[in-house]
């Protein structure tokens, strides 16, 4: 899986998008693309508008400038639930799960886009709101298999520890059967093993399920193993893309991590 | 086969309101009490409580108590549910009320009403509710938190403006103005004969009936249905959609759930389960007094909602019945202890009731001179310390003592 060539059409076209709360620019000219099957990173200091390009595309941020194309066609200025609907996917930062319902309940909702059952039929418990139930469950199930969560399949997600917690998240992002996931810091605060467990989740996410992902992540050793390609950010500009290798070397990079050779070094939050 | 408890072979099997045999069977029994509970049967006057809830005394408070639950199940989808707590529930109530004597009522020189069926002024005051709901949603969906609770407070003060104008009146006027309030019969259309009969005594089957009795039966059957339209609102697509934005409204959207669509939702049908409980409101009292919709109605929703549990089918419905049988329970005792004579009892009364100007804390006097509070008074006080305890030390109401109960009996004889 080398970084594919010019010829495969990219799956997202992020085109100079400009982001400006009053007068701080979260994001300055940026332009990126994501190609099918890949996985894209971006990565860079804190504060460099990582979190705000996932923003941008899930269209919960309005960038002011440039255009955001989904397969070809422009995403700008749709709600952000018919964002999901296209088939884009994303887990969050700090973790943002529903902490009142179950895990099964929290996957569920992430199922919700692909059932199609009225409140009405569900209000009475008929047709097709009944059947969707089961069939739905029983893709629910997969994923909790996938996952390895079976069991705090019933525990309400608010009292699961955190590993558990964020590997739920990607379950509900999953759940959503998605053709793009972005990832935002997946392995944030996790221990070696459970970033291992995670390591492996994302490579079988993209190898068995076939998803494109795109992902934030301060861990560097992770990103450097794992990615296709890296955007480095740095106060919401571009200062590198290309292979891993290619931005370790780059100077950009160097200078912007604090003017330090060791990558790592400077990971420490 | 009975199986061994919480082991599930089919999803459909798990996918059941009542999954297990136990749950099963206290169900079925539940309910066939409650049917049973107005006759006069020596095996139901064996159950404590039950045995005098039975009399035709208590007909009353029982109604009143299942309209309250329709209506309070409608709050706990939108406010327990959906998170969006109103203030403005009784403003919905009132709205069916008016809807139903407009519709079902008799017109008369000051009055206007179209003596319509059952059938069309019950789901029309449903219907106009959750229109109104709908038109205000537009509004409501920009707030949360405090800011709704205001803003929907503001419509109770609306509607108790709108009963008192000339419009209101004809709409809503008492029958003192030569007009007929709508009863429960059932017509076909406006026939004389009613197709079945609820409001006077008679036969149904092999059994005589009285009014009340046929009036708590037709009540349980529809507080029966709506229970169930609630419980399986909340266990699909629909009822996850509510709870994810309760809980993260920025993440639900992100996860495809429509925020705005799902909130105008909850709100049409929040109002709707109102307004036919405004309906048979307005049908059982025969008469709408505009104050009856106000701010006190509506904190004693949010009071059943946070003393039964919020976001519970269940707890809702302890909850109302915590609420309207408290009240009574107090009065009975009161009254109780006036009449005891003698002993320890008669102890208890003198420290507790007073007459207003002798030592004691409950004044029993028809007006009340001095600093001592009535029972209704007490009544208030008590529902607000009870919502103050039950928000500090279990906010999920006496649903959540339940879980707690459940949970202690399930580990036993491990503490976790």
């Amino acid at each position: 899986m080398s970084p594919s060539g010019e010829s495969t059409h990219a799956l997202l076209e992020v085109d100079d998008i400009s982001l400006r709360f009053g007068g701080v620019t979260a994001i300055d000219s940026v332009s990126f693309e994501v190609r099918p099957g890949e996985l894209f990173s971006i990565i860079g200091p804190n504060g460099a508008g990582k979190t705000s390009i996932f923003n941008s595309i899930s269209q919960v941020y309005r960038p002011q400038s440039g255009d955001i194309r989904w397969k070809g066609s422009s995403i700008m200025g749709t709600r952000p639930d018919r964002v999901a609907q296209l088939g884009v996917a994303r887990t969050f930062q700090n973790i943002e799960l529903f902490s009142h319902m179950t895990v099964l309940d929290n996957l569920l909702t992430g199922r919700h886009i692909r059932m199609s059952g009225s409140f009405l039929a569900g209000a009475l418990w008929v047709g097709k709101a009944k059947r969707e139930e089961i069939e739905h469950r029983r893709r629910v199930e997969d994923i909790i298999d996938f996952l390895e969560i079976e069991g705090w399949r019933k525990h309400p997600v608010a009292l699961l520890p955190y590993g558990i917690q964020k590997r739920v998240e990607l379950g509900r992002a999953l759940a959503m059967d998605p053709e793009m996931l972005m990832l935002d810091e997946p392995v944030a605060g996790m221990n070696l093993e459970e970033t291992e467990d995670m390591a492996r989740f994302i490579l079988d996410i993209r190898r068995e399920l076939g998803i494109t992902l795109l992902m934030v992540e301060h861990d560097m050793g992770l990103v450097m193993d794992i990615a296709d390609r890296v955007m480095v950010l740095d106060f919401g500009r571009r200062i590198s893309e290309g292979s891993p290798a290619e931005v370790q070397r780059d100077p950009n990079v160097i200078a912007a991590y604090l003017g330090s050779t060791e990558l790592d070094a400077s990971d420490a939050e | 086969m009975l199986g061994r408890p919480r082991l599930y072979t089919a999803y459909r099997q798990e996918a059941q309101l009542l999954p297990t045999w136990t749950q099963k069977v206290v169900c079925t029994l539940f309910v066939a009490v409650l049917f049973l509970l107005p006759f006069d049967l020596p095996v139901i006057n064996q159950i404590p409580v039950v045995r005098f809830l039975g009399d035709s005394d208590w007909m009353r408070p029982m109604a009143l108590l299942m309209v309250l639950a329709i209506a309070a199940l409608g709050l706990n989808l939108l406010a327990g549910v959906a998170g969006q707590v109103s203030l403005g529930h009784a403003f919905f109530m009132g709205v069916g009320a008016c809807t139903a004597v407009y519709l079902g009522g008799t017109s008369g020189e000051a009055t206007w009403g179209h003596s319509l069926p059952i059938w069309v002024w019950l789901p029309g005051a449903g219907v106009v509710a959750a229109l109104v709901g709908v038109a205000v949603s537009p509004v409501a969906v920009r707030l949360r938190g405090l800011y709704l609770a205001i803003v929907t407070l503001g419509l109770v003060f609306l509607g108790i403006h709108f009963g008192n104008t000339s419009w209101g009146r004809k709409i809503a006027g008492p029958p003192a103005l030569g007009r007929e309030f709508p009863g429960l019969d059932v017509r076909l259309w406006k026939e004389e004969t009613p197709l079945i009969n609820v409001e006077d005594d008679g036969h149904w089957l092999w059994f005589d009936v009285t009014d009340l009795q046929k009036r708590y039966l037709f009540l349980l059957v529809l507080t029966i249905a709506f229970t169930l339209v609630a419980k399986n609102l909340t266990r699909t697509r629909t009822g996850r959609a509510l709870q994810a934005i309760r809980d993260r409204d920025i993440a639900a959207e992100v996860m495809g759930v429509p925020e705005f669509r799902y909130k105008v939702i909850a709100f049409a049908v929040s109002s709707f389960f109102a307004g036919v409980a405004g309906a048979l409101f307005s049908a059982l009292s025969q008469r709408i007094l505009a104050t009856d919709f106000g701010l006190f109605l509506s904190v004693e929703f949010i009071a059943i909602l946070l003393i039964g549990g919020a976001g519970t089918t269940s707890g809702t419905l302890i909850g109302t019945f915590f609420v309207v049988m408290v009240p009574q329970f107090v009065e009975e005792f009161t009254k109780w202890l006036d009449r005891a004579e003698g002993g320890l009892t008669e102890l208890l009364a003198r420290v507790l009731l007073t007459e207003g100007d002798d030592f004691g804390i409950i004044n029993t006097a028809i007006q009340t001179p001095g600093w001592t509070l009535s029972v209704f008074d007490w009544n208030i006080v008590l529902f607000g310390a009870l919502i103050v305890v039950f928000l500090i030390v279990e906010p999920l109401g006496i649903f959540g003592i339940w879980v707690r109960v459940r949970n202690y009996w399930k580990r036993w004889p491990f503490s976790y």
